[in-house]
């Protein structure tokens, strides 16, 4: 933070824009999680922070310090490439215990009265995977 | 028998984000970056996850590119789907029929449609091979099989099981 004066003004502009995008990606990101209303809508909304969001902050990483060192730095890749290898299995395992919970409701409630509810869900197919 | 270097490309990239994590190409650090990626390499065989097969280079960036590519647009269609409001979307779930069976690339196409905003990878049944996705703009059904099918899963058959 204490070299960032020596920031030329057209690179610091960038830098500043980029980083304005990427943390707007990220809020829109975090907006979508409170407007939208199901589960599974809402799960979509936290990845733009952790695909555009955090690649356009990298971005600008890599400029500001490209500029400030005056050689490439390019390890802040590595931010990305282990974000996106990492997060999507937490998504996978907030929607599969989703799917196991909606599943073991219905069940429970088609049980008790027996009337064909409309439902959005796909048909539990009792023996997949999760039972497992 | 213990194979000292069982996935060579592996080992390569690990030691290369050694290197990349510490920011130099000494001696030293590439012999510590030599050791974390044997012992990574040993790990990675001890999970079994099959042989790594050839490593196509070519195909490797056209695939990066594409998903590269696309979830950059998915990125924009879902920031505008929760900054304007659309009456008529329609969120749900398709299944998509995988003739894909290996591990790696199984894995691979999971990582690929949920780190793309507005796909979700949701259940696998490995028996039939049927992918449950949730789509959260699902105008049509088929453009969606269509997606997964031809340009990922082709792409990854050639890059794993060719």
């Amino acid at each position: 933070m204490i070299q960032a004066p020596d920031l030329p003004l057209w690179w610091s502009l960038i830098v500043g824009l980029l980083v304005l995008a990427g943390a707007g990606m990220t809020l829109v990101g975090s907006v979508g999680l409170l407007r939208l209303h199901t589960f599974f809508d809402r799960v979509h909304a936290p990845t733009l922070g952790s695909s555009l969001g955090a690649v356009l902050i990298v971005l600008a990483s890599i400029v500001c310090f490209s500029v400030l060192r005056t050689r490439l730095s390019i390890h802040e890749v590595l931010i990305v490439l282990l974000i996106t290898c990492t997060t999507p299995v937490a998504f996978m395992l907030l929607a599969r215990s989703a799917l196991y919970r909606a599943r073991a409701e219905r069940s429970a409630k088609t049980s008790e009265t027996t009337d064909a509810e409309p439902s959005d869900l796909p048909p539990g197919s009792g023996d997949s995977d999760l039972a497992r | 028998m213990i194979r000292l270097i069982p996935h060579p490309f592996l080992g390569l990239a690990l030691l290369a984000l050694w290197l990349l994590l510490t920011q130099s190409v000494s001696p030293g650090q590439i012999l510590l970056g030599a050791a974390a990626s044997l012992i990574g390499m040993q790990a990675y065989a001890a999970l079994d996850a099959g042989p790594s097969g050839r490593l196509r280079v070519r195909l490797i960036f056209k695939l990066a590119g594409l998903v590269a590519a696309d979830i950059a647009r998915s990125n924009l269609a879902v920031a505008a789907v929760i900054l304007f409001r659309q009456p008529d979307r329609v969120a749900g779930f398709i299944r998509v029929p995988i003739a894909l069976k290996n591990r790696q690339a199984l894995a691979m196409l999971a990582l690929i449609v949920t780190a793309t905003p507005g796909t979700l990878w949701v259940d696998f049944d490995r028996r039939n091979g049927t992918l449950l996705l949730h789509v959260l703009d699902l105008v049509d059904e088929e453009v969606w099989v269509r997606l997964i099918k031809d340009r990922y899963e082709a792409l990854l058959m050639e890059i794993f099981e060719a």
